[in-house]
């Protein structure tokens, strides 16, 4: 579905990526780890159309999407979930989720989605008429999700979902993208600081060190990976 | 001092024309607190737009405030095409370089209409120009009235656009988060060109109101941007709200200004009332208190 070949990025003279190539087969759930600095968000920027890259392809069914701005390519399908959330604090719930299905593939489904959406968390549909901004952080990474999804994506980045929520908020966080995976079947590249979590979750994963894939395989095995216990999960 | 109902007069006929001003720098503000540009060539849009309605009244007959409904049009599509085109080219370029661009922007209009117009006042003529509707012991203007009850129309529609369809949602999602807008996949740069030419369209509105009010010369220009300026810092950045109150307060400040000082003293009174709330209220009146 997504494939990713020998991308490279810069900013100025920095080197964020080199030579970055990666998958995300139709319906499967790809984590991607590494630690803080070492590109991760780069690379899901840089796929969504908001970083261009220096070199390298990016294909996204079967077309090239290289450089395509994140207009183009949610429309295509491409879902993003950002880091730091990034909702539209002073808009309504309602309003925020709207919003996310401006895009010509979602517009007409919106009422649809939103339905959807509220089936999911219903906490946003006991909030719909408040503004963003005033929810609690676990309330708002659901609408990021719940913009998210608006927009009808076909895979979904999440970039860090769970930072700074509690260890509960986090399980049914976690619960909530497997949902999305296995029953929506939606693809999904997963970013997480929460990597022993990340991994379980993973058919197949990446470990991401100063901008090179250094390390990939299926997550279950880089779980018991010597070298990834030692330097992501401190054992 | 002078007797209270001429105190009252100028109460009025400020207010009035206030919210003219609040139309105007309403623009300015929609345009600063979506594109992150300040349109430096507001004024001149709406010197622009003078011009436009004087002609249509020359050339025409056409009575200034039908010439607004035409001038919001023509204004809005043109400030699209403007920002689609051209401006949108230069988002990312830094910010004195974009400024550059804008006044550049500004000064060859304001030379233009010195070509093509020359430097000579003009102004409209109506047959209702010089009415006033009496209230007991207060004369006000109709023609204020009147420029006021259509900057009032036309704030409605803005602020209904901006509430109620997806596309103005879309545009305050802009203002709001700029990063969420590009993560959440909205069409940015159509959304900045659509602001724009809403802002185009507002002055426009603005100016077919004013040019019944006051002169209409060349340089009128970056005096009107300034004090665009003045009124959205006063009000308070991103709130539309703040932009009319901020009209008021300079609409009503200048008017007493002129009576109870003398008519020269009305920008300094206004710049005056800038600088005393910048210190007490830095957010403006209507501004968010966070920092």
């Amino acid at each position: 579905m997504l494939s990713v070949r020998d991308l490279d990025l810069y900013y100025g003279d920095a080197q964020a990526l080199a030579g970055v190539s990666l998958d995300v087969p139709a319906g499967e759930l790809v984590a991607l780890v590494g630690a803080n600095g070492a590109g991760k968000s780069s690379l899901i920027r840089a796929i969504a159309g908001m970083e261009l890259p220096r070199a390298g392809t990016i294909r996204f069914r079967d077309q090239d999407v290289t450089g395509k701005d994140s207009h183009t390519t949610a429309n295509l399908g491409i879902g993003q979930v950002a880091e730091g959330r990034q909702v539209f604090p002073s808009l309504t719930v309602e309003d925020n989720l709207e919003v996310g299905a401006l895009l010509p593939r979602a517009r007409r489904k919106m009422k649809a989605t939103m339905q959807e959406v509220f089936a999911l968390f219903p906490r946003l549909a006991e909030r719909r008429r408040q503004t963003a901004g005033t929810m609690s952080g676990g309330e708002q990474q659901m609408l990021a999700i719940g913009r998210c999804l608006m927009g009808l994506p076909d895979l979904i980045m999440l970039d860090e979902p769970s930072l700074g929520l509690a260890p509960l908020v986090v399980s049914e966080l976690l619960r909530t993208i497997r949902l999305l995976n296995e029953g929506k079947g939606i693809s999904i590249l997963l970013v997480e600081q929460n990597v022993a979590a990340s991994l379980k979750l993973a058919k197949h994963a990446y470990v991401l060190e100063n901008g090179r894939i250094v390390m990939q395989g299926r997550g279950e095995d880089l779980l018991h990976d010597d070298r990834v216990r030692q330097a992501y999960l401190g054992l | 001092m002078p007797a209270l109902p001429y105190v009252a007069n100028a109460v009025i006929s400020g207010t009035l024309t206030g919210i003219v001003y609040g139309l105007m720098a309403l623009g300015l503000s929609a345009i600063f607190g979506v594109v992150r540009q300040v349109n430096f060539a507001h004024g001149e849009l709406m010197t622009l737009a003078m011009y436009g309605a004087v002609g249509a009244f020359q050339g025409l007959a056409l009575d200034p405030f039908l010439t607004m409904i035409a001038a919001a049009m023509v204004f809005g599509v043109f400030g699209y095409v403007l920002q689609r085109g051209f401006l949108n080219r230069f988002i990312h370029r830094p910010e004195h370089l974009r400024m550059l661009l804008m006044i550049a922007l500004a000064i060859i209009i304001g030379n233009g209409l010195l070509l093509a117009f020359g430097p000579d006042a003009r102004s409209v003529q109506t047959s209702y120009q010089l009415d006033s509707f009496e209230l007991g012991p207060l004369l006000v203007d109709k023609v204020r009235v009147y420029a006021a009850i259509a900057a009032v129309v036309a704030t409605a529609l803005l602020a209904a656009f901006f509430r109620l369809t997806l596309t103005g949602k879309a545009i305050r999602a802009c203002a709001d988060n700029p990063i969420g807008a590009r993560v959440a996949g909205l069409p940015v740069a159509h959304l900045y060109a659509v602001t724009f030419g809403l802002g185009a369209a507002s002055v426009a509105v603005a100016g077919c109101a004013m040019v019944q009010l006051i002169d209409v010369t060349p340089g009128l220009g970056p005096g009107y941007t300034l004090l665009a300026f003045v009124i959205v810092i006063v009000g308070g950045l991103g709130s539309m709200v703040g932009a009319l109150l901020g009209g008021l307060a300079i609409g009503v400040s200048e008017a007493l200004a002129g009576l109870l000082i003398t008519p020269s003293a009305k920008s300094m009174v206004s710049f005056g009332l800038l600088v005393v709330l910048l210190l007490v209220r830095p957010q403006g009146l209507m501004g968010p208190g966070r920092r």
